[in-house]
């Protein structure tokens, strides 16, 4: 059968369907977390060993373990700075959300506009965030807001571009079977072609996710007194690696935290989405 | 250049008419201008007696893909017109619910379409066009991408729902058999520009068996149909050389 245009080609996950025995889901899921894990502990298991038989410096290269004992023991310094950086992130986040599927339905909604200002959404992605952060910290000062921008600006890009592609991916037909319904066009929007772009949209949320935590750390650094990119900044000057590298691990951290959050969203809001990929895979099978 | 020219078709109320012709003979252009969705450059097209502004609204539409949204179930599915007229989500369930069993749907109203077979998805298809309650509808080849079994069941049971309801049908199919065996009159059309080159009163008995598509008659009127078909996609092959 032919796919549906609103399909992209993304790697099935395997989702065992609901009735599976227990034991069948529980190797489901070991296929799908062991891999990750053995592979984190034989990296790890490496870069202790190295650490022990080469006597490299704690300040250059700290052992797995070290890095380890700093997360307990700077525990409260370290949840301190993470909760600013979460706010942070958090907002800016969604404020990327916000700007860029506006600005997509915006360009979207008529050829002139879209003209006008595609461009520049361009462009936009071309000046280096490094030279513009330290003048909206003047413009704005050393509060949340500076960092709201820069997350905002970083991640708002993948966002809106996808939710283009989306917006545009509508089929013609079914555009026209809807006119025939007599659907205006704003009922058009809202049951054809803004569904029909919500798989693109989460794509461009993933991205946007893993954006943010990049965006907040380089908002720190150019002005900031608290947050772990702050503290990771301040760690590397006082050459405390073991600490930096503890700060490092929190924000990874955060930012998978939200990375899985944006997906068990997506599966909450276009579950069909899921549904008709796991369908196609078992026709793949079948055929084969 | 124009791509109808000298189309000239009266389409009585409740009455199944087909329309034949060669790819590219302007089958689709036509079809659109009745659905209301390109306006004819010249020429008028009339609806109980009178020439309404737009079409669009007032004529069900079906086309050749089935067009269900994956996103929703097989009933929010099948009450996409209503719900475009404003009809009340209760009601319009309700009478989705009721017409089910007949479309062969029962029990699947809570699937997403992906999980239905493609005789389904297409019946699934007629069932949203069927209620939003227009008396005419337009079915673009609704049985050409199915396979020759089951279309063969999709029609007897077409003319069944037909038979009961008695909607005026207009369907669009390069498949002289199927013309033969739904219709009461078959228009041929052949390219370029589109025009109506025959049209012929199926005077077959109704209720239709699938018997009668062995016997004499029917064949003799496939006959009369095959020839100006034929010559209508020669003359197209022609022209592309």
């Amino acid at each position: 059968m032919e796919a549906a245009p609103q399909r992209i080609a993304l790697p099935t996950r395997e989702t065992p369907p609901p009735g599976t025995p227990i034991s069948v889901r529980l190797r489901t899921r070991l296929r799908r977390y062991a891999p990750p894990l053995i592979f984190a502990l034989l990296v790890l298991g490496i870069w202790q060993l190295y650490c022990t038989v080469s006597s490299i410096p704690e300040s250059s290269l700290p052992a797995p373990t070290e890095i380890f004992s700093a997360l307990i023991t700077d525990r409260a310094l370290l949840a301190e700075n993470a909760w600013v950086t979460i706010q942070e992130i958090v907002i800016g986040y969604l404020a990327a959300i916000i700007l860029g599927v506006g600005l997509a339905v915006l360009i979207c909604s008529s050829k002139m506009i879209e003209r006008a200002v595609y461009p520049w959404l361009v462009v936009s992605q071309m000046v280096p965030i490094v030279a513009i952060a330290p003048i909206i910290v003047i413009w704005t000062g050393f509060d949340l807001r500076p960092k709201i921008i820069v997350i905002a600006l970083v991640s708002f890009f993948p966002i809106a571009v996808n939710t283009i592609d989306g917006l545009k991916a509508t089929d013609p037909e079914m555009t026209n079977l809807l006119k025939t319904f007599g659907a205006k066009r704003w009922a058009r929007f809202k049951t054809a072609q803004f569904p029909a772009a919500l798989p693109f949209i989460f794509s461009g949320l993933r991205i946007g996710a893993a954006l943010s935590v990049i965006g907040a750390v380089f908002a720190e650094w150019v002005g900031s007194s608290e947050g772990l990119g702050y503290l990771i900044l301040t760690f590397n000057n006082q050459t405390s690696t073991t600490e930096m590298f503890a700060a490092v691990i929190v924000l990874a951290f955060i930012g998978l935290a939200l990375f899985a959050f944006v997906g068990l969203l997506q599966r909450l809001t276009i579950p069909w989405y899921e549904d008709a990929r796991v369908d196609d895979a078992d026709g793949h099978e079948g055929s084969s | 250049m124009a791509a109808l020219e000298g189309v000239d078709i009266d389409i009585r109320a409740g009455e199944f008419v087909s329309i034949i012709g060669p790819s590219g003979c302007g089958k689709s252009t036509l079809f659109n201008m009745l659905a209301g969705l390109i306006k004819p450059s010249a020429g008028k097209i009339y609806l109980d007696g009178c020439e309404p502004d737009s079409l669009l609204g007032k004529i069900g539409y079906m086309p050749q893909k089935d067009l269900l949204m994956p996103w929703r179930t097989v009933l929010d599915n099948v009450t996409l017109g209503l719900e475009m007229d404003g009809t009340r989500r209760r009601d319009a369930r309700a009478q989705a619910m009721e017409e089910l069993p007949r479309f062969g749907l029962k029990g699947f109203e809570q699937r997403w379409p992906s999980s239905l077979s493609g005789g389904m998805r297409q019946r699934a298809a007629l069932l949203r066009t069927f209620l939003a309650g227009r008396e005419v509808m337009l079915l673009d080849e609704p049985f050409g991408a199915l396979d020759a079994l089951t279309r063969q069941a999709m029609q007897e049971w077409l003319l069944e729902l037909w038979a009961t309801d008695r909607k005026t049908v207009v369907f669009i199919t390069h498949d002289v058999e199927e013309a033969v065996y739904l219709s009461d009159r078959v228009h041929v059309m052949s390219g370029r520009p589109g025009r109506v080159e025959l049209s012929l009163d199926i005077t077959l008995p109704r209720p239709r068996s699938y018997e009668m598509t062995v016997s004499p008659e029917f064949n003799a009127l496939k006959q009369q149909l095959l020839e100006p078909l034929h010559e209508a996609s020669r003359q197209q092959m022609e022209e592309v050389r």
